[in-house]
């Protein structure tokens, strides 16, 4: 179990981390969602004691980080933002190195290999690590994390520079482990922490901005309800059917895609799935439609989504 | 300690850094010994003891350059200081690495020793003093060597660092000597790391001259974990 109390830090006068409170029990894979520069891996390089916090608490399994910190990273497996390896060591090598570090007890050659099986780097383990690709220097990194079996797993941004084959397989492995282990992980990627995470907290300016289970998040930023429609038909008939819809806050021509085919961008009020509605149009009038997406949401999009609520209430409450 | 300490060593090795440390230090050891000993035809090996001096000035940085700074540099050193190790033992696992490579490297001279044996009677005892005298200017001089790769992400400046202050160190006597007043003056050369070095030469074994290197050891090494305790905490 992970508790995190009222962490704070400051370098000089900017707050990196700024008051973060929340607890991961035992099993939970836990995901760190946030755009670059929003103190994801400040918290976890103070959960795992590379760096001390200006004020708070982290507690590993009971264990301070500050007060014990030999006993609590004994309990983390990390994985930094770049993975500490030593490029001039083969895989072999290095991962008995850390075996070594760690002070692992499980018997070694079982142990290194059960890991290199999970990790897939069974094949590269006696080639320096200089040499190997991003993807390969990431499984390693992660490889490293495992040794000594740690309860608790601390992965940041663990499938960058990996191919999507590859993101698939470790998202697997970090829910297979998630069976057993406590784990964090962080991300700039939303579809990625939905896809592994139980729950999700949502970091912004050093700030928890959501803390939610992914379920609840995925309804929160749901977005049936703006959409990117080709319809083969006049573009002028096809606006004006579409601004007749009730619940529709907006409506733009985009480019011309095919000849005499447009793209339209159609934002319907929040809550409201416009899909079946533009669906009855078309086929009412003959038209067809060549492509029906629902576009993307970009984190900003997100925070604006989550923060919102707060904002219009404060706009409010200053009013009055 | 004992996994750092093994790591260091190999890499030592796998860099090239202890092929050129040795080759160099080989290099000038045996000029030197044959120059001030086997030229003269003397069984005494102070002369070259002496000079071995300004040698290791220029060959301890770098032994001790990578240590630190190549970590901070490859980010290797979150691995290290976010594992169950104190820092302490971190810092001495690659202490005690480059103070191992030193000792290869000076143990040649009971070699040389083994050498002149065959054409005289040797004075071991002697012998056995200056390496330890030019053992404990090595652990010395390896400490503030490390020290100095803490402060730096360059191995340049590190290597450069660490040669310019085991230079100030080496020139303490000549500072001292224009010196006026008369405190500093002997408060100077009693912190004089060659002559406390000569005396072993000329045969002299002074159980404060081994207290003072040993202390400087031990206080660049306690400076080297600060460094990275003040880290933590900023």
């Amino acid at each position: 179990m992970i508790e995190v109390r009222n962490l704070t830090k400051h370098y000089g006068d900017k707050k990196a981390v700024n008051d973060i409170s929340f607890t991961v029990e035992d099993g939970q894979i836990l995901g760190f969602l946030g755009p670059n520069g929003a103190g994801k891996s400040t918290t976890m390089n103070m959960l795992t004691g590379y760096i001390s916090s200006t004020s708070g608490q982290a507690l590993i399994n009971g264990v301070d980080v500050l007060e014990d910190p030999i006993k609590a990273k004994a309990q983390i497996g990390y994985l930094p933002e770049i993975p500490p390896l030593y490029l001039d060591m083969t895989v072999k090598a290095y991962l008995n190195f850390v075996y070594d570090l760690k002070k692992c007890k499980l018997p070694r050659r079982s142990h290194l290999k059960d890991v290199c099986t999970l990790c897939k780097i069974k094949d590269v383990e006696n080639r320096l690590i200089k040499n190997l690709s991003k993807g390969y220097k990431q499984r390693v990194g992660l490889a490293q994390a495992l040794i000594n079996n740690p309860p608790v797993l601390i992965l940041d941004e663990p499938t960058v520079g990996l191919d999507p084959k590859q993101i698939i397989d470790i998202r697997t492995l970090i829910k297979r482990l998630g069976k057993n282990h406590t784990v964090i992980l962080s991300s700039h990627i939303l579809s990625e922490i939905q896809a592994v995470c139980d729950r999700v907290i949502i970091i912004n300016k050093g700030v928890v901005a959501a803390d939610d289970t992914a379920a609840n998040l995925s309804n929160k930023v749901t977005t049936d309800h703006r959409v990117i429609v080709r319809i083969d038909g006049p573009k002028a008939e096809v606006l004006q059917k579409i601004r007749e819809l009730d619940n529709i806050k907006y409506v733009r021509a985009d480019m011309e895609r095919e000849a005499g085919i447009y793209e339209y961008e159609i934002e319907a009020e929040p809550g409201v799935d416009i899909r079946r509605e533009i669906n009855r149009i078309v086929r009412e009038n003959g038209w067809n439609i060549l492509l029906l997406r629902t576009m993307e949401m970009t984190l900003e999009d997100i925070f604006l989504k989550i923060t919102m609520g707060e904002t219009i209430i404060n706009e409010k409450e200053a009013n009055a | 300690m004992g996994a750092i300490y093994r790591r260091e060593i190999g890499a030592f090795f796998s860099s090239g850094i202890a092929y050129v440390f040795l080759a160099v230090f080989y290099v000038f050891a045996g000029y030197f010994f044959s120059i001030n000993t086997l030229a003269v035809g003397t069984t005494n090996m102070s002369g070259m003891f002496a000079n071995l001096f300004l040698i290791i000035i220029f060959l301890i940085p770098i032994l001790t350059m990578r240590l630190f700074s190549e970590e901070k540099k490859q980010k290797t050193e979150q691995g290290l200081l976010t594992a169950p190790v104190s820092l302490t033992s971190i810092v001495l696992g690659k202490y005690f690495a480059a103070l191992t490579l030193f000792t290869i490297g000076i143990s040649v001279v009971f070699v040389y020793g083994f050498i002149l044996s065959l054409f005289g009677s040797v004075a071991w005892l002697t012998l056995v003093s200056n390496f330890l005298a030019l053992f404990l200017l090595g652990a010395a001089f390896s400490a503030v060597g490390v020290f100095i790769s803490s402060l730096t992400e360059n191995q340049v400046i590190a290597a450069v660092g660490g040669f310019v202050c085991l230079m100030m160190l080496y020139m303490i006597d000549v500072i001292a000597s224009s010196v006026n007043v008369t405190w500093l003056q002997n408060f100077l050369y009693d912190m004089s790391f060659y002559s406390r070095y000569y005396e072993f030469t000329c045969g002299i074994f002074n159980l404060s001259s081994v207290l003072f290197y040993l202390s400087t050891a031990v206080l660049f090494n306690f400076f080297t974990v600060r460094v990275f305790e003040k880290r933590r905490w900023s």
